[in-house]
């Protein structure tokens, strides 16, 4: 999955120009930055940014590039800002969340600049957030912070546009945005290669000057003009274009994965011939110059964009000014209920739109047919929620924490956080963890929670918290609870991997994002370091486990567990099945045993199923793992492994 | 589907059942034809145990748009039922081709015992009702039969190419699937891919 980087013999950091290749748009993003000369990439893994980086650190040491996974965002845009101020190409990617860590930092390198080297900053959000807490818009911190921004509307242009930024970076001095979503960084495409910029620099850090934000009323006076520099270069840029009649009724004003739906959009209404698109790949500043050309006056104007009305409201606020006095034409889009305020764009979202504003009729499939599709969806489809994977050990890590929690009967729960253990909240899960929030919020909380018991407070709080949310966000808020002495459980589901995003390194591995040496740092020796008490346990070791969990439970203040297995998928992938397991159906009791079919309604592995025909469990062979946990729940010992 | 473009193809599926990689590898085999192809995705966190779908569109003109509109499906695989069903209440039409495989996936109401999977035959006669053709085959069995479930994508492209609904032949996609993978792998790769073109042209015979 996202395995783009390796292409037969010509890989994205190969000399080949005009070389066709159906490329990820992240990969797409990776070689165009391998074009544009970089030399240093930074960053933390989210979804759907992570595999920018992961295709720059396949070919890193061919490509000659220095590539790390950093400890979370707000470390990875700093390591890529030294490399720029150093005079390199640098660049750092991440999710939309992960800006709003790194955010501290980007809310300065604004007002010092970046050197002579070049810094661009990927954020790849999540509109519906598939993979995310939240459908956050960044492009709104783009205007906080003055920074020029481009908005690929493909895979092609993506890589164009990556090349380009570090380039106009290091003209400008100032860090560029690419605003990507998951529609583009997700999507696949034939990507034609271009040129490699040939950038052979000796980093060298100017120590005449420095890089400081003070004086503020000199420094952001000097990103302003920056900001209007770029807007003069944007006015000119090939990334914006002009499609349709010279007066049109409706001109589409679109970014992003908009120009692909409004494109698709005018197809299905057999393209009505007084509609025009105006495509921004430059949103911020607007390109006003370019909009003067070819914005027909007595045009209605229709934009379409991800997520927030960003354009939009400049737009608006730019033809109040452009027009004094003036009849300002009418401006569709969210603000006017025809475009929803939330949630992902579609190319029928646009049909529907542009047929009320043409007063067209638009009806993609007969009533009849669309009745029956919603009829048979209704009965005969059900809801399909995440669940964790057949062998994760945070099925047995959750089966253990509310087993103590129901002993204890103090009505306790779990403060969660982000990572693949926030499906306990699902119907999956055990549903124990009661708060979901961000990267390393569950500890945080929960310190919270743990300095309530003044106030007559009694119910336990125990803070779940994965092994690489520990370094990216939680070690604050673990010294928080020792400092503050909070009566707090906090549990690190270690499994050796940063596993939603799909497996990659963390501080704690011996594993870097390219070959070579990394070293491993011990969430055990960090925890002991600071002196409160700290057990050690494989969670399918029932018994330990949940002797540990008791014990640290009996202690008053701040108590760490670690729960350390490997994540069922990699150590699927590693070593195939550890068992053969199967249900003995003679001594399965079925649903007259009184367990309450512990087996499919409590423990809820999508591999132990229910046979319908004879009333009892059995392992769907399909899905099973051969991890072998399952042997531990049946009260009637029914299930049975057989090491392989 | 002679002349028509793009063509729009969904594969889906359950998260873990390959989709990614069946629609890649179909992408592959069109660019390799000098197709202009898009392929959009939904991976990462939502790929755990919950529904996926990829959208493939070929064309001879330009880079098609991410998205396949409401109801302009020409083309559905799926590699579970009940997916298949729900992909075309919201992309099917009546002239659209459907191939999917029988072997459900539980969702975990069902594991649970809260909700019942529906009855196989209801779903096909589901799907029947609301396509131009449909195939069904029972993938994950035959691959099982092979020995690895992971083959259940590529047994579904032999069944795919073999009903030729779409501009790509058996041997095409053989040439894809050694570009991609080498040694004992691509045998039974190729394998899988075999197996399914027998089902499918027993299903038709």
């Amino acid at each position: 999955m996202g395995n783009e980087a390796s292409v037969g013999k010509i890989t994205i950091a190969s000399d080949a120009p005009e070389h066709l290749e159906l490329l990820l748009g992240n990969a797409a993003i990776a070689r165009g930055l391998i074009e544009g000369g970089l030399s240093v990439a930074a960053a933390y893994p989210g979804t759907p940014s992570t595999e920018i980086l992961e295709n720059l650190a396949k070919v890193a040491e061919k490509a000659g590039l220095y590539v790390e996974w950093s400890t979370n965002e707000k470390v990875a845009v700093e390591v890529a800002a030294a490399a720029s101020m150093s005079g390199l190409r640098a660049v750092t990617a991440m999710k939309a969340q992960g800006l709003n860590v790194a955010m501290d930092f980007v809310m300065h390198v604004n007002l010092t600049g970046t050197g002579k080297g070049g810094l661009v900053l990927i954020v790849c959000d999540d509109p519906a957030g598939h993979s995310s807490g939240n459908e956050q818009d960044s492009r709104w911190v783009v205007r906080a912070g003055d920074f020029p921004l481009l908005e690929p509307t493909s895979a092609q242009e993506a890589k164009d546009m990556a090349k380009y930024a570090l380039s106009l970076s290091e003209e400008l001095g100032a860090l560029i945005f690419i605003r990507s979503v998951t529609r583009i960084s997700h999507s696949s495409s034939d990507v034609v290669f271009g040129d490699k910029e040939q950038v052979a620099r000796i980093p060298e850090f100017d120590t005449s000057t420095g890089f400081s934000p003070t004086p503020v009323n000199k420094t952001h006076v000097t990103a302003k003009q920056k900001l209007e520099k770029a807007r003069s270069i944007f006015d000119s840029s090939p990334f914006n274009a002009y499609v349709g009649p010279k007066t049109p009724k409706l001109t589409i004003i679109c970014s992003g994965t908009g120009y692909q739906y409004s494109r698709d959009a005018l197809t299905v209404l057999d393209n009505p011939d007084s509609v025009a698109i105006l495509k921004l790949g430059t949103t911020w500043p607007l390109p006003t110059g370019f909009l003067v050309q070819h914005l027909d006056p007595d045009s209605e104007i229709l934009v379409i964009e991800e997520v927030d009305p960003h354009i939009e409201t400049a737009l608006k606020n730019w033809l109040y000014d452009a027009k004094p006095g003036g009849v300002l034409p009418k401006v569709h889009g969210k603000s006017t209920g025809h475009i929803p305020a939330v949630g992902e764009m579609n190319p029928d979202i646009v049909a529907i739109a542009v047929a009320k504003i043409l007063g067209i009729s638009f009806q993609p499939r007969e009533a009849e047919y669309d009745e029956r599709a919603q009829q048979f969806l209704a009965t005969l489809c059900l809801e399909r929620e995440l669940v964790y994977c057949p062998g994760c050990p945070h099925r047995a890590s959750f089966l253990h924490i509310k087993n103590l929690l129901r002993l204890d009967g103090n009505d306790g729960f779990v403060a969660g956080d982000i990572g693949c253990y926030s499906l306990d909240r699902r119907t999956g899960g055990q549903r124990v963890s009661k708060t979901l929030f961000a990267m390393g919020s569950g500890v945080g909380v929960a310190s919270g929670f743990g300095k309530l018991g003044r106030f007559g407070y009694r119910q336990p709080v125990f803070a779940a918290c994965g092994d690489s949310t520990f370094f990216h966000a939680a070690i604050p808020a673990v010294i928080n609870a020792v400092h503050n002495n909070s009566d707090v459980i906090i549990v690190v589901l270690d499994n050796s991997a940063t596993a939603m995003t799909g497996f990659q390194s963390h501080p704690g591995l011996p594993a870097g994002a390219t070959a070579g040496s990394a070293v491993s740092v011990s969430i055990e020796d960090i925890c002991r370091s600071l002196g409160c008490a700290v057990e050690v346990a494989d969670p399918y070791d029932t018994k330990d486990a949940r002797e540990k969990l008791w014990r640290l439970g009996q202690l008053k203040g701040p108590k760490i567990m670690i729960m350390r297995r490997k994540c069922g998928l990699i150590a699927f992938r590693e070593d195939g099945a550890t068992y053969r397991v199967w249900v003995d159906q003679g001594q399965c009791l079925g649903e007259s045993c009184g367990c309450n079919r512990y087996c499919t309604r409590i423990f809820k592995c999508p591999a132990l199923v229910w046979d319908k025909e004879v009333g009892k469990a059995v392992i769907d062979k399909a899905m099973c793992t051969g991890c072998g946990f399952c042997v531990n729940i049946c009260p009637e010992n029914a299930i049975q492994r057989e090491a392989l | 589907m002679a002349g028509k473009d793009p063509v729009n193809i969904v594969v889906c599926g359950v998260g873990g059942q390959g989709n990614v990689l069946l629609s890649r590898l179909i992408a592959k085999a069109f660019v390799n034809k000098g197709y202009h192809c898009t392929i959009s995705e939904t991976f990462g966190g939502s790929q755990r145990g919950g529904s996926v779908m990829s959208h493939v569109r070929a064309s001879h003109l330009e880079a098609p748009g991410v998205l396949i509109p409401r109801g302009k499906a020409d083309v559905v695989v799926g590699i579970e039922p009940m997916e298949t069903l729900r992909i075309l209440a919201t992309y099917g039409n009546p002239s659209v081709a459907v191939i999917s495989n029988t072997r459900p996936v539980y969702p975990m109401s069902c594991i649970m015992g809260e909700k019942e999977y529906p009855d196989l035959a209801s779903i096909k006669a589901a799907i029947r009702t609301l396509s131009g053709r449909a195939w069904f085959l029972d993938a994950t069995e035959m691959s099982m039969e092979i020995g690895d479930t992971l083959l259940t994508n590529i047994i579904m492209i032999g069944a795919l190419v073999a009903t030729e609904t779409i501009d790509l032949t058996f041997h095409e996609m053989e040439g894809i699937l050694r570009e991609q993978f080498a040694g004992k792998v691509a045998d039974k790769n190729l394998a899988a891919l075999q197996r399914g073109r027998v089902a499918l042209e027993q299903a038709i015979a």
